[in-house]
Order: structure tokens, then sequence, then C-alpha cells
């Protein structure tokens, strides 16, 4: 018993010791939660946008990458050449970068990163951004060039996503528990649903990391990410999952909120297979029924922007066409009645676990309830909607936010889950990745965001803010979220 | 003359005036939300969201700026009506298998029942709702189904337990002598004298039922929005609990109150109807 209690004693100096010192080496550290917990380590090869969250920009790098306003700069490739047909990018990259096991990073390694990505048998989940790549060849150590099959206008964003990181083939395999980048953090630890430690790169190529170590913790409850922020056990949380404690937050001089956009379009999206929603008549009149301001201050506490088609607001190429859908629940009954739905229909409505979606849900069906449509509300986890409704599309209505940057790509897939097929739009997306000169770009991707508007696709609601919760002294974290990403490499504390 | 003594001693118990007071409160509100209700639950008003009580709305308004008060009483309706059906189903299903296990004590289909009733009561019945509702989807007749089924061995066993001690007593063998059939004794001769026992065990399996109903809503597994229900109205105040704490009290209250009122009516039964209580009394 008495040997059992000085081990207790020596255990709690020891915590206390320790204790201490996480406190001294505050001004060093940081604690970052977020809700989701990445499956894998790898972006090269999944979906999950929690991957890029860890390692985007801190452990991996590409050819290029985003800021935090979403510009695309350099990245691993310090300067480009464009040929004048456009077809051909020349890219010279940075001289002394060696991965985190100490192997070079060189033309060999970008070759291996793309040829991988776009291989046939490629996992990626965005093998779309690389489809246009005709040839990678190595001219020497630090010089590829990369030949296209036709122009892209795009193509520079596309290899700053972090389905485009550079990755090598001496670590490929063990890639998603230990993922070898040239960042400037290396991983250190995963504790399995806790936590993924990283720490400071020393011979990284570029500006070094101000913070010596992070810690991602992952905390998917809104009310424990809510007692962990008060309580101060993290020092922020990136997307803090519930905007109606953001005012407390905001009043508590200990904190500061930074409320920053996404790409997040969350939309109404709509099975355009499904009879009565096939109905473009049907659709707007569900379009007409939605009160989006209702949405906003109800689902998300005021948080967000009205949107009337699938594009970011803070893109200079938005279109406001909120306008084909106004509130109007009387032209809503009229549409339906004209539609041969003068009684209304019922359909099912799908919801995933975020609270834009389900509180969204409730209030959406109240909305629709009052023109006449009943939705049968199923809550489902994340899995089950990726199985039922995404894979299986298996759905008459969910709600979803679209967080990929620029996707309005999407609505050219007929395959795709909302099943949109439509000629002229897969036409114009043609001649959009063709296009290269920007003002062209614009005008067709305006006209892109009116036709979707004008056939009433999904129902458009608004554009998912981005809030972060941090400690008062934290500088340098990004406010908005142009991709899926924590980008720590400028983060620090001010005394 | 004997019924109102009766009445009068139930008077006389605390327990069950107290608590057949407030069940019967919570009772009356669920069946006057059928006819009327201050406000439609199903109506939004986000404009008067997050109300404070107030005199146009004595409970205040939740985060969609619903009536609370509305809230409660459908919810309560909603609560009843899952806790009824579940006890009902466990009643109706485990009284008979009960009787038939304790008619046949000792040969296989005793040990049948009994063992069945062994394996269901060896799981977490919280745990089991839950894997029922996950499976065949979230309802608030799966959660009827999930809870019921969990009421089935609770029912069987006292059933039994109560009917084998009867077995041996006289009046049963001077049936048995008048050529009565096992099944004509069991309904004519033993659930008569198990009543009682089952009256009592109902109220408290019923006050379960309404705790495992508003656990089921919690975790989203019970009744589907719009259908307000009390396990949902706490859940959906869980992060709001810093600013509006009434959004949890209130619920809090109404679940915890209910469940009081019949844990004591189901004390107060036990002691009014057990005969040596009875008779040591008067």
């Amino acid at each position: 018993m008495s040997n059992f209690k000085t081990k207790l004693a020596v255990a709690s100096v020891a915590a206390l010791i320790s204790g201490l010192g996480v406190a001294n080496a505050a001004n060093s550290d940081l604690t970052l939660a977020m809700q989701l917990e990445p499956p894998h380590l790898d972006p090269t090869s999944a979906a999950a946008g929690a991957i890029d969250s860890v390692v985007y920009s801190n452990i991996f790098e590409g050819l290029t990458r985003f800021m935090a306003d979403g510009s695309v700069v350099p990245g691993l490739a310090a300067s480009w050449n464009i040929s004048g047909d456009g077809l051909t990018y020349t890219f010279s990259l940075q001289d002394g970068v060696k991965f985190h096991d100490g192997t070079g990073m060189d033309a060999s390694d970008v070759a291996f990163s793309l040829d991988r990505a776009r291989a046939e048998e490629s996992t990626n989940a965005q093998k779309a951004l690389f489809a246009g790549i005709a040839d990678v060849a190595v001219v020497d150590p630090l010089t590829v060039k990369i030949t296209l099959s036709e122009p892209n206008g795009s193509f520079l964003f596309n290899l700053a996503w972090g389905d485009a990181v550079i990755v090598a083939p001496e670590s490929i395999k063990n890639i998603k528990t230990n993922p070898v980048g040239t960042g400037a953090f290396t991983f250190v630890d995963w504790v399995q649903g806790d936590k993924i430690e990283i720490a400071r790169n020393p011979d990284y190529w570029g500006e070094p990391a101000k913070l010596e170590s992070a810690t991602f913790k992952f905390i998917s409850d809104p009310t424990a990410a809510f007692a962990a922020v008060m309580a101060e056990d993290v020092d922020a949380f990136a997307g803090f999952p519930a905007p109606e404690n953001l005012p407390q937050f905001a009043a508590d001089p200990r904190f500061q909120v930074i409320v920053g956009s996404t790409e997040g379009e969350t939309i109404l999206s709509t099975n355009n297979k499904m009879p009565p929603l096939d109905n473009v008549k049907v659709r707007q009149a569900i379009a007409h029924a939605i009160d989006r301001q209702a949405i906003i201050d109800g689902a998300m506490f005021g948080l967000g922007t009205p949107i009337g088609t699938h594009f970011a607001p803070h893109n200079p190429a938005y279109v406001d066409l909120t306008g084909n859908s106004n509130y109007d629940p009387a032209k809503a009954k009229a549409l339906l009645a004209e539609a041969g739905f003068a009684d209304g229909f019922t359909t099912t409505l799908k919801l995933p676990p975020p609270s834009y979606a389900r509180r969204g849900g409730e209030i959406i069906a109240a909305q629709l309830r009052a023109v006449g449509i009943k939705t049968e509300i199923s809550n489902l986890e994340w899995a089950q909607w990726l199985e039922q409704v995404f894979r299986g599309k298996d759905f008459g209505l969910t709600i979803v936010s679209h967080t990929e940057p620029m996707d309005i790509g999407i609505y050219a897939r007929p395959e795709y889950y909302f099943q949109y097929d439509n000629p002229d739009f897969q036409a114009l997306m043609k001649t959009l990745n063709a296009t290269t000169d920007a003002g062209e770009r614009t005008k067709l991707l305006q006209k892109a965001q009116t036709i979707i508007s004008e056939d009433y696709v999904n129902g458009y609601l608004f554009e998912l803010a981005y809030p972060t919760v941090a400690n008062a002294k934290i500088v340098g974290l990004w406010e908005n979220a142009p991709t899926q990403a924590n980008d720590l490499t400028a983060v620090y504390w001010k005394d | 003359m004997e019924r109102t003594s009766a009445i009068v001693t139930a008077l006389r118990s605390r327990n069950f005036v107290i608590g057949g007071a407030l069940s019967l409160i919570f009772v009356f509100l669920a069946l006057l939300s059928f006819i009327w209700t201050p406000y439609d639950v199903t109506t939004l008003d986000i404009a008067h969201k997050l109300q404070r009580p107030n005199l146009s709305h004595w409970f205040g308004t939740d985060h969609f700026g619903r009536d609370i008060f509305s809230m409660i009483m459908v919810g309560a309706r909603t609560s009843i009506a899952v806790a009824l059906l579940a006890v009902g189903m466990g009643m109706g299903l485990g009284i008979p298998l009960g009787l038939a296990a304790a008619a046949s004590q000792g040969r296989w289909l005793d040990e049948f029942i009994m063992r069945g009733n062994d394996l269901i009561f060896a799981f977490p019945s919280l745990v089991i709702a839950i894997l029922i509702t996950a499976v065949f989807g979230a309802s608030a007749v799966n959660a009827i189904v999930a809870i019921g089924i969990f009421n089935i061995p609770v029912f069987a066993r006292v059933t039994r337990g109560a009917a084998l001690s009867l077995w041996s007593r006289e009046f049963i063998l001077a049936a048995r002598v008048a050529g009565k059939n096992t099944a004509r004794i069991s309904l004519e001769h033993i659930l008569p004298n198990v009543a009682n026992l089952l009256i009592v065990q109902g109220t408290i399996q019923f006050s379960l039922g309404i705790l495992a109903e508003a656990g089921l809503s919690y975790v989203g597994l019970g009744a589907q929005p719009p259908t307000p229900s009390w396990g949902r109205m706490l859940a959906d105040a869980q992060t709001m609990v810093s600013f509006a704490p009434h959004l949890a009290l209130i619920p809090g209250m109404a679940i915890i109150l209910t469940v009081l009122g019949l844990n004591l009516m189901g004390d107060g039964l036990r002691d009014l109807l057990d005969p040596r209580i009875r008779n040591a009394r008067s």
C-alpha cells in the first residue's frame, strides 16, 4: 500500500512537472482541434477533406500552393514557363529540397507523383485534375516538362490541390500511416481517435515554421468542442461546429473568433432522375418555397451568405442569382399546381450529421410542408449517407455542403449523385476547360452559373462560413478556407 | 363499503397520491394535446427564437421559435404512447410465456422459455434497442418494438415466479381435481392472483419505458422530426445550455417528474395491493 502511495506521489509530481513544462513551452507549441479525424494520411488517395486539414502545406507540398486568400503561388516549383499554345508547362524546381527521410526531391519525384496520380489504377479522388496531362518528362533534375493534350486555363490551380502534392517512391509504401513529405513540419505520431503530432522540420528548404511543434486534436461532439475551448484544453478550434456558441467566445477576452469564407456551397441536393423531382417546375416550386434567410438564422445563427447558384460569392466571377429563387410560397404553390401536383407530394429528405443539415433539414421540411410537399426525414451518419445517397443515389432530397474549390464542373457529370444531365452544360464546361483567357473564362463561368440556376438543379441555400475560435494570442491562422487546410507554417504566439 | 375503504386507504398513501397526481398531469397534457395546444408545434417562427419563459410562451421558445410548452404537451403524448405500447407488448407476450413456463415447471418448455429470457436479459437493453433501430431504421414504431422486446422477459419472470408458488396451493389442486386443464387453471385461477403484482410491475416498466424512449430519441433513434419528443429536445438543447438553459431544463424536468410520478405511484400501488401490508394497516 505504502509502495503504491509512493508510486502515486512520484507519478503526480511527474505529471505536475510535465504540466509546467507544457505551460512554459506554450509559446512554440500549438494544439489545434478539428471535428473530423482523417481515415489515413495520404491526400493523394482519398477524398476525405480531413486528410488535407492535417497534411496540406504542413507535411506535403505541391508544385504550386494555395494562399489563405485563395490565390495560387509557387510551391516546390520556383518558376514556370508556359508555351504559346498553352500546351507545354516547363517547371523549374526549388533547389535543395529534401524529403523528411533525407532523400532529395527532384524532377523524377515530380514525374513519379503525377504519373501515379493519373495512372489507370490510381485511387486519386480528383483524377479529373490530371486528365489533361499527356506526358510528364524529366528534363534535368531540377526541370520538369508537362505536356497537356489540350490547353487548360486552370492547370496551375489544379496543381495546388492537396490531391496533387509531391510524394517520393522511397516512402510511398507507408504513406498512409507515416507520411513523408517536403513540408515545414514532419510527422511525429498519430494516436488514433485522439490526436496527430507534428514537429518543425529543421531542414526545411524555405522559411522555417515558427512553431516548434503542433498537435491536431479530434473532437467530434459539439458540446465537447465547446467545453474543450472554454477550458483552454485546445488553443484553437478550426471549423467550430456549433455557431450558436460563437457570440460567447467573441465576448470573452481570452478568445478571438475568426469567421472566414469557405468554398462550401450548401445546397438542397435534388435527385434529378427521381419523379416528380425530374420535373423542372417541381424543382422551381421547391426553390421558391425555401426561405434562405430563415435557414441561415435558424440553423447557422446568422452565419452564411445566401447563394443562388453553385458558386462561391467571394469569387470575382460570381453572379448573384438569388432572385431566380426568391422566397415566394404562393408562386411555389402555383408552380406545383401547373406541374400537376396541386395536392403536393411526398419525398425523402436524408440528412448527414452536420448541424447545417440536421437543423436546416427541419426548417426546410417545415417550409416545404407549408406549400404541400411532405418530406420523410431520416438522419444518417456519414458512412450511411455516402452509401445510400452519394453512391446509391437512393434519395429525393438531401442537404450537403460541397467544399471543393471551383467545383461547378460536377454539373457536367450526369453520373454524379444528383444526376443532372444537360448536354449544353457539358459542352460549355468543355469549352471552359479549353479556354485560357481570363476574361473569356469569367464569361463562360457566369453562363454556367446561370444555366444551373435557371434549371433549378438543386436548391441553392448558402455559402458555408468557416468559424475558427482561437486563443487571442495566436497569429497567422488562415481566416478563410480556400481549400481544406490548416496551414500552420506561419502561425505563432504573440507575447 | 369495502370499495370506499379502499379509496380512503389509497388517499392516505402519500406516495400514491403524489405519484398519481404527477402522472395524471402528464396524461392530461398528452390527451389535451390532441385537441388543443397553445401553438402549432410544426410551425417554425425563427424571428421569435430562444425566448425566455414569458406570458405568451409559458416555457419560452426553442432555437426554431417553437413554443416549448406545446412541445412538452405533444412530447408527453409521444413518450406515453411509446411506453404504453411497449409495456403492452411486454405484457401481452411476457405474461402468457410466464404462465406457460410455470404450468410446465421443470420440463423442457419451462427451460426453453426461461433460458430465452436469460438470453435477452444478458444484453444491455439500451444497446440492443440502439442496434434494432439502427438496423431497421429510426422511427417511433421501431422504438416501441425495441423497448417492448426487453419488457417480455421482465413480465415472463415475474409471472412465473409468482405463479410457481400458487401451483402447489390447495385451491389449484381442487381445480385440478375438478377436471380443469392447465390452460384454464392458468387463466381462471393463477392470473387473477398474480394480477396485483403485474400491475405494480407494469407501472415501473412504464416509467422505464419513458426513460428508454427519451434515451433513444436523445441519440436520434426515436420519433423522427417534426414530431416533438423530450429526448430530442434535450439533444437539441445541448450546445445551447450555456446561454439558454431553459431549453434543456424544461424537457429534463418533464422526464424527471413523469418518471418520479410513475415510480411513486408504483410504490404506492404495491403497498396498497400487497395483502400483508394492507392487513397490517387495518
